[in-house]
């Protein structure tokens, strides 16, 4: 049984390792160790594609995470002990946008945003002599519908979770509505938005298949990455790889003990 | 200042009610209405009703053959990988090191797809596994660009998803039912058919709907480890919106693929329900 997980492990990890272990190749062979050298971390960083591309998903994701958090909250304040058929709509339409393929979402997107555009345009530019078009707002818009469903899902199950005496305390006590909120709910939540921004910043700044049709003009790094593959697979790439997934992965450990902490600390 | 609650509910509702009538509802609802129409000369859609693109799926059967079988197998093939990994961290492995391995599972799922499915290029392209193969004498293997090796990846990218469900629905079973079993004389195999198996469906049941689903959207794992030659819906789906602009016919395969997810999905919980296991406790993560 112990063996049989190991080799689990194994084979999760293994195809991980030998992209970090290849981009510390000296080499120009990206299919073979030879010797080690940081050179293509060099070569990646000093890439103006890169740094570019770089730039683009880390604003896409730091944006749509903010809106997300800040949206998913709002709503998940509200549907919090809600019933009737408003709630029942927000639960479909939070089931549904977690639910449909990525690349539903994308294609929808796309041609819904174009076909609007196309029909805002004309009279658009002569007025103010601005184009609408496919690009940083309309990706940041479509991360923003699923990573904000996520939100909502996180912060409901932690005010779920919350204890109604604390609240009501702070109404003895003599508090307003606004100064609880600040004071006492918004503190308690704080762990789960955090996750939640995190989480959604990961999820944002790996996305490829949404996009891959609403980036419009915009690459953003996992678009770079898919085609330079297309061109050759090469140690620059594994080097990229390496960086993104460690980013990644420190963002995950944040958001695991945000996660734990949100859900420790019910009894205090 | 003083404001009604309702009021107050409805601003707060405000910002994610307009994103999901204007990124969600509007756009689900531009691919329906586009799905009955035409393809503009020039690519893109010209207004028509019509339903020549339902009628012409056919002509991308292959794209619908293909995800039907592969995505059932994968989803097969990362529930059985899945399951006795996650009986391990369940009811074997020590807690203290419970939630590291956890951990250590869910980590690469958040990781970027694209750069995990990328690794096996290496691993199955002819200097991988396919070298380490001929060198052992085992004979000349070709395996990148083929189905085993779209599902590989796809067992590859989807495992954690299906370990989590598993374990939350085994790590709250009730071990005094196991011991009354064995107190009544049952042998490990049997408390494990008949008592640990049928308590851990619900687990079984999410996981495997929640990497169905995502894999009947799949589009990454078949263009990078299948090479062209095994072909998904969402590689139809992205030749159709990118390059042949064929937006009528690219609307009315996406509702297909929608369509085709609710029933199967609907299926399997009807059926799961019959052999009770679909409860309350079958939710979203």
């Amino acid at each position: 049984m112990r063996i049989y997980a190991l080799s689990v492990y194994l084979f999760l990890y293994l195809p991980i390792g030998i992209i970090a272990l290849f981009s510390f190749s000296a080499g120009r062979s990206a299919s073979q160790m030879q010797g080690f050298s940081l050179q293509w971390y060099g070569k990646a960083l000093s890439n103006p594609f890169v740094i570019d591309a770089l730039k683009t998903s880390a604003t896409v994701a730091f944006t749509s995470a903010v809106l997300a958090s800040v949206f998913g909250t709002m709503a998940a304040l509200a549907l919090a002990g809600m019933k009737g058929r408003l709630r029942a709509l927000f639960d479909a339409m939070v089931y549904v946008a977690i639910m449909i393929p990525g690349i539903v979402i994308g294609i929808a997107t796309l041609i819904a945003l174009v076909t609007v555009f196309d029909g805002v345009n004309p009279w658009l530019e002569p007025l103010t002599g601005y184009r609408l078009s496919m690009g940083f707002g309309s990706l940041t818009a479509a991360h923003v519908l699923f990573t904000m469903s996520l939100v909502i899902v996180i912060v409901r199950a932690r005010i779920e979770a919350l204890d109604r005496t604390l609240i009501e305390a702070s109404g003895d006590l003599g508090a307003g509505p606004v100064a609880t909120f600040w004071q006492v709910t918004l503190p308690l939540l704080s762990p789960a938005i955090l996750a939640g921004f995190l989480l959604s910043f990961t999820f944002s700044f790996d996305d490829f298949i949404i996009a891959f049709f609403v980036a419009g003009s915009e690459t953003t790094l996992p678009i770079y990455i898919f085609s330079s593959i297309r061109r050759g697979v090469t140690p620059e790439i594994n080097a990229i790889g390496t960086m993104v997934m460690g980013a990644s992965l420190l963002l995950l450990v944040v958001a695991q003990v945000m996660l734990r902490r949100a859900g420790g600390n019910n009894r205090t | 200042m003083a404001m009604s609650r309702q009021g107050a509910r409805y601003l707060l509702l405000g910002p994610a009610g307009l994103w999901y009538a204007a990124l969600l509802v509007l756009p689900l609802a531009v691919v329906l209405v586009y799905s009955f129409g035409e393809r503009a000369a020039a690519g893109g859609y010209a207004p028509a009703f019509t339903l020549a693109q339902y009628a012409n799926l056919g002509s991308r059967w292959t794209a619908f053959q293909n995800t039907l079988v592969l995505a059932p197998a994968g989803t097969l093939a990362a529930l059985l990988i899945a399951y006795p990994l996650a009986y391990y961290l369940a009811v074997r492995v020590d807690p203290k090191w419970r939630t590291v391995l956890l951990v250590l599972v869910i980590v690469p799922f958040w990781t970027s797809i694209l750069i995990r499915s990328y690794a096996w290029i290496y691993l199955l392209g002819g200097r991988g596994i396919p070298q380490l193969l001929a060198d052992l004498g085992l004979g000349d293997w070709r395996l990148i660009n083929t189905p085993f090796a779209v599902l590989v990846g796809i067992i590859y990218g989807y495992l954690p998803l299906m370990v989590f469900p598993i374990y939350v629905s085994l790590e709250k079973l009730d071990k005094r039912l196991l011991e009354a079993a064995s107190d009544l004389g049952a042998p490990p195999w049997r408390r494990f058919v008949q008592v640990t198996l049928p308590l851990s469906l619900p687990g079984v049941a999410t996981g495997s709907m929640l990497v169905f689903i995502l894999l009947m959207g799949e589009y990454l794992i078949p263009q990078m480890l299948g090479g062209g030659k095994v072909f998904f819906v969402g590689n139809a789906l992205v030749d159709l919106f990118l390059q042949s602009r064929n937006w009528a016919f690219g609307s009315a395969m996406a509702v297909t693929l929608v369509a085709t997810m609710l029933v199967v999905v609907t299926v399997y919980m009807r059926f799961l329900k019959r052999i009770g296991a679909a409860r309350d406790d079958v939710g979203l993560m």
